[in-house]
Order: structure tokens, then C-alpha cells, then sequence
């Protein structure tokens, strides 16, 4: 069959950045680009590398206390263009570590300010407790969120940013509100490991159908069978926290 | 010492009830907090302890073979009982009336956290410190955190710490050590690229540059079953009866280990004897047989041990089975079966898929495109079916650590299967 286009995928900071099965959510957009009749390119975005110039998708992961360090430095100097590019409509999926820097600021535990990159209007404190288990969340556009969190950071949205989802069981961006990651243009944004897409589809075809409009014009879904992919949510809201 | 005829009585009638091994150990805990730390000083060679994520089981049995092979009688803690108070169980067991141990070395494996708590009790004289890798992140958040458990370990220890110069989390505890000597084994370059960091993951950032740290012991080479190790700048060839590639590196820990122990006193023909003779430990490459042919338990319990467990068995010809379960002690998150690579599955597809969360498993390998013949999240049905479906060819289930337990509670129905006490 002939591929309707070819979609270019950049992960930021592999090798950082790229802890607990981060790497599943760009498996599955590679695939499921192919399932539905398209061609992907993976491309790394490393620190000190140079930026891609081709570029459709962005997926960003989480990391270690000191990943999120040293690439603290190089992503201050990609943010402008990081910025401009959110602005513009890149989809984004941006996870856990990558989140919270992605925000205004981070301030940890013993007071020190990790300033973020403002792509997306919050703020991270540092905490004592980490908030580690099974989440169920629902959001409107893309119905229940299934997936695993695990961070300390207790991250609060400002006015004009709405959360990904609401949780049912769980904790999801902080333990004093009810809310889970962050929406925002064409950004989902999320503590939730698991990997994310592989249990939740739908926001992995909302990622890749705004991907191929930007760059095509239209986009043409495939007929993609997510049979198992509803049998393990169904198996995983049923496990204990 | 009342508190020892007291702990041996709750142990002989949990022993009865055929209840927890650990209770006894609880018991003897709180009537008298100094019993461990009493029952395991003044042993001839010490204490040693083992710790890390992957291979501990295996390792601590090596270890004390070898020991065992130059004539020492050692103390073990056994399987399941990595933690302080399984070691106070297993002591009770193994003391007289007095509190007192019977042999010339303790050797017990406990896990990073556990071992923290013990060290704060009794300081080891030796530990052996494996690798670091991504596991239970559910427990302990971050694995830089796991190497500063190590590092505490390592900081009690009062007389020569055993480290993995191939793992740079390990590797790196060398400059916080202070009061103790400080050893390593090793690979040869030719094999690092085979037990990658979960750094070398993914990215195109290449493998750190090969070590110049000195090594007792070097892995030179694998082939199949058979190993040479470099010892001393001697290179010995030793068929082994443990199989995965991931096991023979643990056997150049416990080779350096027995080493630091005898110091000059090793005899290196009997340890490497004694090596060849070690038998896999509980479920971690066991080999049973079913309808007469092998069937080979594979523990997998993160993704680096998954990932050396496909690399070291060829699925070639046999029936392949994954049973993942997300109970307490398995870790719940499924996140790490995103970091495997199941590509060595594809050519020859799996047959059975099981466990609790069977359905992740199965979407996992759908997204590498390997095909699955069968999904049943109940594992004593799964595997009934698998037996059937893969009759007269060798088969192999890859399994967590609770779905091994009932794996195994179910094979021993129609098949010989170690008890393991
Ligand atoms: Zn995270």
C-alpha cells in the first residue's frame, strides 16, 4: 500500500530523560502511524546536539533528579524555539520529569528554584512524600486515562490551563486537588508512566491527527484494531492502587 | 537465653503450621534486639553480605559453594528470606541454646533496603555489591536512591567492599569508601556491550568507555554453558551447569568474593570445581522436564533481567510462555515491559500469554509485532494449555515473581519439582 506521508517523531533527551517505559509512548505513535497507513522517522534531540529541523511530533519523558540537571542548561536553549513551536500547534506529549520543567518553575524541597521553560503556565513544589501507584482519570476528550504515577514534585496548573483529566483513583498532579497533567493547545501533558499510550489510544491518535493536519492538510485514519489495548484498561482500573 | 528457646519454640510451631517463615524472627526481634547482632560476631571470616537488584539468589548460593568447597562451614539465609528478619529466623534454626552459631562464615543476601537496616545492626566484615538497575522504582523511587542504599552498606562494611567495575552506579560507591578495601570484578571489553546500563538503553549516546579499574576476577568469554574467567592474570575455562550469561557474570562476583575471603588460602582448582558444580537457584534458569522433554523457569523481574533472559535463551524450536503478575512483591507498575526489547521473539512467535496482566503483556508484544497464539489471565488454565498446545517440544515460561510460585505449585502436579524449604 502506498504511505500517505511521512511523519517525523523527536524524542527529547533520550538518554536522560527516558525512564520507566517512556520509550513505549513513542513505539506505539511509530506504529500506530503505520497502522494507519503512514511512514514515521524517529529523531533524538540530545543535550549540546543540534535541534532538528524537520520536525512533526514532540514526545518528552521523565527522568532522574539528576537528568532533569543536566539537561537543565541545553533546554533553556531550545525553550524559545520549544515556545514558538507549541504556539505554532506542534503536538506535544510531554511526561512526568519533562513536565514539571516545562512549567514556569520547580522549586525543591530545600527552597532552590529550578527555573522551567514557561511552555506551559504552572508551577512544581517539591515534596516530601512521593505519590507512587495505579491511576484512573477521566477526561472529556479522551474518556478514561489509565496509567502509573510516580514523583515527588506536587504541580499546580494557573488560571489559564486546564488539567488532561480528572482522577478517581489516584493523585495525579498534586495531593490537594483532584487533577491530572495538563492540556493546552495541541499539548498533552502528564505524571502518568504505564507507558501512557499504549492503554490509552485516543490520545495517541490525537497527538498523530494533529501531527499529519499541520503537515498534510487532512488526515486519513486506518482501521487499527484496539481490542487488547481495551481488555488491559479494563484489567488495569480494576487493580488495587 | 531465654529469648532463643522462646524463638525456637515459635519457629518449630510455625514450622508446624507450615505458616511464615518470618515470624519467629519478629519474635526473637522484639524480646531480644541484640540476638543477630550477638549470634553472627566473632565468626572466623565474618559476615559477608550481597546486595543489588539483579542475581542476588544465584550469587549468594555461589558464594557459599565455593566457601563450602574449601572446606568452611557457612551460614545462609535462605531464598525468600532476604530481609533481617529472615536472617533472624534462619539463625534460630541454626543456633545452640546459647545463642551460639556453629560455623566459620555468615553469607546472607539481602535486599538494598533490608540491608541497610541489618548493616545498622551488625557491620559486615565483606559485601558484594552487584549492579543497579531499574526496579520496585515503586519502593524506592529513583535508582540514584538505590545506589545510596548501596553506599550505606558499603560504609559499615569494615573490611573489603566487592564491586561491579561495569556498572557505573556501583562502580562510583568506590569514592565514598573510607575505612574498607575496595575490589572489583569485571567483563572483558568484548562482552559490555551485552549487559547494558539502563543509561545504554535507548539514545545514541554511546556505552561509557571501557574501565581501567583493576579487576580480581574478569568474565573473558561465554560460550553456550561454558566460560573462562581470568583470575589473576590465569585464564581457566569452567563448564558450568547454571545457564544464562547473566548468571556466569555473578559467578566472577562470587569467584572474587571467595577470593577476598581466603585471601591466599584459596585453592583455585577446587573453587573452580566447586563453581561448575553450582545448580540454579529456585526458578532462576531451573530446568524441569514435562512429557519428557526440558521446561525452563526464567525469573523476570525488571527489564534488565528480561532483556538478558531473552538474550540468553534461544527461542528457537521451543514454546515460549510469559506469565506477569502486578501482586505486591512483583512491583505494580507495567511500565517496564516497555523497556524490554522483544524482537528475539518475533520469528518464532509466543504461545501463551498469562498472569494478571496478561492483556499489557499481549499489547506490548503486539506493538513489536510478535504474534501470540493464545491470552488467558488464568495462569493454572494457561498453563495447562500451553503444555498441551507445545507437546513433545522443549518449553520455556518467562514469569514474575508470584506467578513462578503458582507456576511452580501447579508443575509439581505433574512433575518433579525441588522443594525449596
Ligand atoms: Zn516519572
Amino acid at each position: 500500500m502506498m504511505s500517505k506521508g511521512t511523519i517525523n517523531i523527536l524524542q527529547l533527551y533520550p538518554r536522560e530523560m527516558n525512564i520507566y517505559g517512556d520509550w513505549g509512548n513513542v513505539l506505539v505513535l511509530k506504529q500506530r502511524l503505520v497502522w494507519h497507513g503512514y511512514d514515521a522517522n524517529i529523531l533524538e534531540h540530545n543535550a549540546d546536539g543540534e535541534f532538528p529541523a524537520d520536525v512533526d511530533l514532540i514526545v518528552g519523558g521523565g527522568g532522574q533528579d539528576s537528568g532533569q540537571i543536566v539537561i537543565q542548561q541545553d533546554l533553556q536553549l531550545i525553550a524559545p524555539h520549544l515556545r514558538a513551536l507549541a504556539k505554532d500547534g506542534m503536538p506535544m506529549l510531554i511526561i512526568c520529569g519533562l513536565y514539571q520543567l516545562f512549567g514556569n518553575y520547580f522549586k525543591t524541597h530545600d527552597g532552590t528554584v529550578i527555573p522551567g521553560i514557561g511552555v506551559l503556565d504552572l508551577e512544581t513544589h517539591g515534596g516530601t512524600e512521593r505519590l507512587i501507584g495505579n491511576v484512573v482519570a477521566s477526561s472529556d476528550e479522551f474518556g478514561d486515562v489509565h496509567g502509573y504515577e510516580n514523583h515527588s514534585g506536587q504541580t499546580f496548573l494557573g488560571p489559564g490551563l486546564r488539567p488532561l483529566a480528572v482522577v478517581s483513583k489516584g493523585e495525579g498532579n498534586n495531593s490537594k486537588e483532584n487533577h491530572e497533567g495538563a492540556r493546552h493547545l495541541n499539548i498533552v501533558a502528564s505524571y502518568l508512566h504505564g507507558s501512557l499510550l499504549p492503554k490509552n489510544p485516543a490520545i495517541a491518535d490525537f497527538l498523530l491527527e494533529k501531527a499529519v493536519t499541520r503537515k498534510y492538510g487532512s488526515f486519513e485514519p486506518g482501521d487499527v484494531d484496539d481490542s487488547l489495548a481495551e481488555l488491559a484498561r479494563q484489567h488495569a482500573g480494576s487493580r488495587p492502587r | 537465653m531465654l529469648s532463643v528457646l522462646v524463638g525456637k519454640a515459635v519457629r518449630a510451631a510455625s514450622r508446624l503450621r507450615g505458616g511464615g517463615s518470618a515470624l519467629p524472627g519478629l519474635v526473637v526481634e522484639r524480646i531480644d534486639p541484640g540476638f543477630m547482632g550477638r549470634a553472627l560476631t566473632g565468626l572466623q571470616h565474618g559476615v559477608v553480605v550481597v546486595s543489588g537488584t539483579n542475581g542476588k539468589t544465584t550469587t549468594t548460593k555461589m558464594v557459599v559453594e565455593l566457601l563450602q568447597g574449601q572446606g568452611l562451614t557457612v551460614f545462609t539465609n535462605r531464598t525468600g528470606s532476604n530481609f533481617t528478619r529472615g536472617v533472624a529466623a534462619a539463625l534460630l534454626g541454626d543456633v545452640d541454646w546459647r545463642g551460639r552459631l556453629k560455623a566459620d562464615i555468615a553469607v546472607l543476601e539481602l535486599d538494598e533496603a533490608h540491608a541497610v537496616h541489618f548493616v545498622q545492626l551488625v557491620p559486615p566484615t565483606h559485601c558484594l555489591l552487584l549492579n543497579v538497575l531499574r526496579d520496585q522504582l515503586d519502593r524506592f523511587g529513583e535508582i540514584d536512591k538505590t545506589t545510596r542504599l548501596l553506599a550505606q552498606i558499603a560504609a559499615k562494611t569494615t573490611g573489603t567492599v566487592v564491586l561491579n567495575r561495569e556498572d557505573p552506579r556501583v562502580a562510583s560507591i568506590a569514592s565514598t569508601v573510607t575505612d574498607a578495601a575496595v575490589t572489583y570484578f569485571g567483563l572483558d571489553e568484548s562482552l559490555r556491550s551485552t549487559f547494558p546500563s539502563d543509561d545504554d538503553l535507548r539514545g545514541s549516546a554511546s556505552v561509557a568507555p571501557p574501565s581501567s579499574l583493576p579487576a580480581d576476577v574478569v568474565l573473558e568469554s561465554v560460550d553456550g554453558n561454558s566460560a573462562s574467567f581470568l583470575i589473576d592474570g590465569t585464564a581457566s575455562r569452567v563448564e558450568l551447569r547454571l545457564r544464562g550469561v547473566y548468571n556466569i557474570f555473578n559467578a566472577a562476583a562470587a569467584l572474587t568474593m571467595a577470593r577476598t575471603v581466603l585471601g591466599v588460602d584459596a585453592r583455585p582448582a577446587a573453587l573452580l570445581e566447586s563453581l561448575a558444580a553450582v545448580e540454579p537457584a529456585f526458578g532462576r534458569g531451573e530446568s524441569l522436564v514435562v512429557d519428557g522433554n526440558p521446561l525452563e523457569l526464567v525469573l523476570v523481574k525488571n527489564p534488565s533481567g528480561f532483556r538478558l533472559g531473552l538474550k540468553s535463551f534461544d527461542p528457537e524450536g521451543c514454546a515460549t510462555m510469559i506469565a506477569i503478575n502486578d501482586n505486591y512483591a512483583d512491583g505494580r507498575d507495567m511500565s517496564w515491559l516497555w523497556d524490554v526489547d522483544f524482537d528475539s521473539l518475533a520469528a518464532a512467535g509466543v504461545d501463551m500469554v498469562s498472569g494478571v496482566r496478561a492483556y499489557d503483556m499481549a499489547l506490548r508484544l503486539k506493538y513489536e509485532d510478535v504474534r501470540t497464539a493464545a491470552v488467558n489471565t488464568d495462569t493454572t488454565a494457561a498453563l495447562a494449555s500451553f503444555i498441551r498446545a507445545a507437546q513433545g517440544r522443549p518449553k520455556r515460561i518467562f514469569c514474575t515473581y508470584t506467578a513462578m510460585l503458582g507456576i511452580r505449585r501447579d508443575l509439581s502436579r505433574i512433575t518433579d519439582v525441588k522443594v525449596v524449604s
